[in-house]
């Protein structure tokens, strides 16, 4: 690469963060938020099928802002580096961390030594065994890794968002508040709802997925539809809280490590030996990550 | 950049490559010496040293498909094990069972569970039930070298298919021959050594339509049938309470049967059989 003019590389790495920031300061936020059964992610995003949201491992998630193209191919290399190295040593040392930093190293690299930096920002979620173990991470364009420990909201009005929910947000809360507080941050700041004059995000403006540690090996499910919807409404818990945990429950045994390879009492191996392996109910059926192919249509509306 | 770096270094240029959603061919691009079907094999038979797992039942019903496997594994005239599993969830609708050199067959269905999870996971829809049972055929097929040195392995695939049409059976199955070869069943198959008393016995206790209990029986019957002709067949062992492998693929997805439920059915199966030739005893 010729440099026809001199500049410094102070100004030249201010020029690149000032494009990678522009560029991402235009695309709508993302909110990620620990709550008492995991990790919650909140997009606002029209588009249902380019997604913002994803699953990375069994118990890693991913949320992005920014240039679609570029956070996808990231996402697509994430999923690749824990898939190989879940084949190659086990699913349980596949971490979030791993993962996070392969993200940083690539986007300092691009930061430094290409042309235009990657215009994206993400997160990378790890749900574990208790609420202190989850862990957020929270990578910028310029390959800066930050471990965050409640919240990480990214995207156009990230600071108006994040102070809306420094107010509200607080340890603990439960699946249908957390949704509620980010939803509600993200409303406010949201061009959609100013032109509504004001109000809620609706469900189709949203992306919402979840990942709960309660869910045996892949923890993420994607909220859609009507249950979605049931919980936006903010129905009272009765009505609402049985249905969230069968829609959560297992889809399948978890098709795991062959016997010898793992723990039989452990959630990875394909031994059937814990109870809720039997269990054949389940409502969403795609084993996580997936959506919409149930065979009986929308069946996690079926509530129970 | 190196591929050992990966993960404390960044991505390496393969893995930004937006092309491709199989887990397989990305492993041939970065780390061929991770599949089974690349390895440089020694140039005699290495059959005998490997055990060998054995047969392998499918069958049909109206709700989709059970898929069930006996639990020994032989090495020559020895029993190497007698509680080996040969019949996993491939994914959350579908299940495969595996005959052949155990080793190899167990690494290829890892590759496989990986495969159709990478897929899922990057095109945010799970593949379909086709495409699952080619990609099978696709992985048997690279494993040719292998089989002809005594390392074949034969898996039996089955499946609820997502887009059945009105009227036709959910419940799928395919079966495979060494080279690759894909044949979708009608209503039942059976893999492996003893499978030739399975599939005689299918041919009399399968019929179509049958319900979800029913058919566990036929599953459970076949395997017995089989363990009675062929040494390298286990049957039900009610010393040590090991009874086959059960996994039934439905509309609520793949489960393995529990094992009180299928050592129930296999009681019976034997309590029925001890009466009868008491009898004309």
């Amino acid at each position: 690469m010729t440099m026809p003019y001199y500049a410094s590389a102070e100004q030249v790495m201010r020029d690149r963060s000032e494009y990678a920031r522009k560029g991402i300061s235009r695309g709508r936020s993302v909110a990620v938020l620990t709550y008492d059964d995991g990790v919650l992610f909140i997009a606002e995003n029209p588009s249902s099928t380019l997604h913002k949201v994803s699953e990375l491992y069994d118990r890693v998630g991913f949320a992005a802002v920014g240039r679609y193209s570029e956070f996808e191919s990231l996402r697509v290399a994430g999923i690749r580096l824990a898939d190989v190295r879940g084949y190659s040593y086990n699913r349980r040392d596949v971490t979030g961390r791993v993962i996070a930093n392969a993200y940083a190293q690539t986007l300092g690299e691009v930061f430094t030594q290409q042309m235009k930096p990657f215009e994206v920002e993400l997160c990378v979620a790890e749900v574990g065994d208790t609420p202190e173990s989850d862990q957020l991470y929270r990578l910028t364009f310029d390959g800066s890794i930050v471990d965050e420990p409640d919240f990480v909201v990214m995207g156009g009005q990230a600071d108006a968002v994040t102070a809306n929910l420094r107010q509200h947000f607080s340890h603990g809360l439960s699946l249908t508040e957390a949704l509620r507080v980010g939803v509600q941050a993200l409303s406010a700041v949201s061009p959609v709802t100013a032109a509504n004059g004001g109000g809620q995000l609706p469900a189709e403006q949203l992306e919402v997925a979840v990942l709960d540690r309660r869910r045996p090996k892949r923890a993420f499910r994607r909220v859609v539809g009507a249950p979605l919807r049931a919980l936006l409404a903010d129905e009272p818990a009765p009505a609402e809280e049985p249905g969230t945990t069968a829609t959560h429950a297992p889809s399948a045994p978890a098709p795991g490590t062959p016997p010898g390879l793992g723990d039989p009492a452990a959630v990875d191996t394909a031994g059937g030996t814990e109870p809720a392996s039997a269990q054949p109910a389940t409502q969403d059926g795609a084993g996580g990550g997936t959506e919409g192919t149930t065979p009986d249509g929308d069946a996690p509306g079926t509530q129970q | 950049m190196s591929e050992q770096s990966t993960g404390r270094s960044g991505f390496t240029p393969a893995y930004l490559d937006r092309v491709g959603s199989s887990f397989t061919d990305f492993l041939g691009t970065t780390a061929p010496d991770l599949l089974p079907g690349r390895r440089t094999l020694p140039a005699v038979p290495v059959g005998e040293l490997s055990p060998h797992a054995t047969t392998i039942v499918s069958v049909t019903f109206d709700g989709g498909v059970l898929m069930g496997g006996d639990r020994r594994a032989t090495m020559g005239n020895l029993i190497s094990s007698r509680d080996i599993e040969k019949v996993y969830a491939a994914d959350s609708w579908s299940v495969i069972g595996i005959a052949g050199a155990a080793g190899i067959a167990i690494e290829m269905v890892r590759l496989y569970q990986v495969e159709l999870e990478h897929y899922e996971k990057i095109e945010g829809m799970t593949m379909s039930l086709d495409g699952k049972a080619n990609r099978l055929a696709g992985m048997i097929r690279g494993n040719l070298g292998a089989a002809m040195q005594g390392l074949a392995v034969v898996p039996l695939f089955a499946g609820y298919d997502l887009d059945a049409a009105e009227g036709a059976s959910p419940g799928r199955i395919f079966s495979y021959d060494v080279t690759g070869g894909n044949y979708e069943e009608r209503g039942y198959a059976s893999v492996g050594s003893g499978s030739l008393f399975a599939k005689n016995s299918l041919k009399k206790t399968w019929r179509p339509g049958l319900s979800g209990d029913a058919a566990t029986r036929t599953v459970v019957e076949a395997l017995y049938d089989a363990a009675d002709d062929d040494s390298a067949t286990g049957g039900p062992d009610t010393v040590r309470r090991l009874f086959p492998i059960v996994y039934r693929v439905d509309a609520e997805g793949a489960v393995r049967l529990p094992d009180a439920e299928v050592a129930a059915v296999a009681d019976a199966i034997v309590a029925d059989r001890s009466a009868a030739e008491n009898r004309e005893g």
